[in-house]
């Protein structure tokens, strides 16, 4: 069966790594720099299932499972962090909050 | 050109164009349409590769549950739109923007320089990726790991209570 290439899924992880990158460092909404830093978090999974099914071992899938785990707790924290700076500071851009800016 | 491979080149361009459209955007409800569309792209691409029980949870717990949440908080702070990216090029979006691109590259040009032998699916992918044996695997080797993320999780739980909560003393 003709299929396609590990470096075409390693190659497409590292270009939605990269455009989360650009979202995490140029934005200022914090609830699109933690939709940005689930992107990366993705495309990291997308990798290691692609090693998983290439080198025929489950280890890989089983990481992806943890990350989504630990992902989901992230999105209840960070969006709860986000909830109570909205409350104290009236905002959610990420430069308007310089309270421990040296 | 096979059905795995179309479908492959076709979920690969979707899911890129939807990042971007999320990265762009200066309304987060359509960022957060844009996310849950690259969700089901790559769900899509985790059944090229014969991931069936990642695809699921791909959709149940990321674009089921994450992005509720994440629409539901957007709904309840009432944003309005950010500036747009383009409209504000400062140096901060400048070197950023560069410096992710460098990481890109990088990355890149380190898959083009070091050539691979794996064109093929291993021949028990198919076996890996299904509930029964993730189940197995995830229960016997990796049963630790799966309590101490309950406790993770549990953790969590308290925590985004703890936080939301107006004021402790009360």
């Amino acid at each position: 069966m003709q299929s396609i290439p590990l470096e075409y899924y390693l190659a497409l992880s590292g270009v939605l790594f990269s455009i989360g990158a650009i979202g995490v460092l140029t934005r200022r909404n914090a609830i699109i720099i933690f939709m940005c830093i689930e992107l990366m978090l993705n495309s990291v999974n997308l990798t290691l299932v692609a090693f998983s099914s290439f080198l025929g071992n489950s280890a890989g899938q089983i990481f992806v499972f943890f990350v989504m785990t630990v992902a989901a707790a992230e999105a209840a924290i960070g969006l709860a962090i986000i909830l109570a700076l909205f409350r104290n500071k009236q905002t959610v851009y990420v430069d308007e909050v310089n309270l421990m800016r040296w | 050109m096979s059905l795995v491979s179309g479908a492959f080149f076709v979920f690969a361009v979707c899911a890129v164009a939807s990042a971007l459209v999320m990265v762009t955007r200066k309304s987060p409800v359509a960022s957060a349409v844009g996310l849950i569309t690259h969700f089901f792209c790559l769900s899509g691409l985790y059944l090229t590769l014969q991931a069936q029980l990642l695809a699921a949870l791909q959709i149940l717990v990321y674009a089921g549950a994450i992005m509720v949440l994440v629409t539901f908080v957007i709904m309840l702070l009432n944003l309005g739109e950010e500036e747009k990216l383009a409209q504000k090029l400062n140096v901060r979006n400048i070197v950023g923007i560069v410096m992710a691109g460098l990481l890109g590259v990088q990355i890149i040009a380190f898959l083009i320089m070091q050539r691979g032998e794996l064109t093929q699916l291993s021949p028990n992918a198919e076996v890996i990726g299904s509930v029964n044996e993730l189940g197995r695997v995830l229960f016997t080797d990796y049963l630790f790991p799966f309590e101490a993320v309950s406790l993770l999780l549990l953790a969590a739980v308290v925590g985004s209570v703890v936080l939301a909560k107006r004021n402790l003393e009360s």
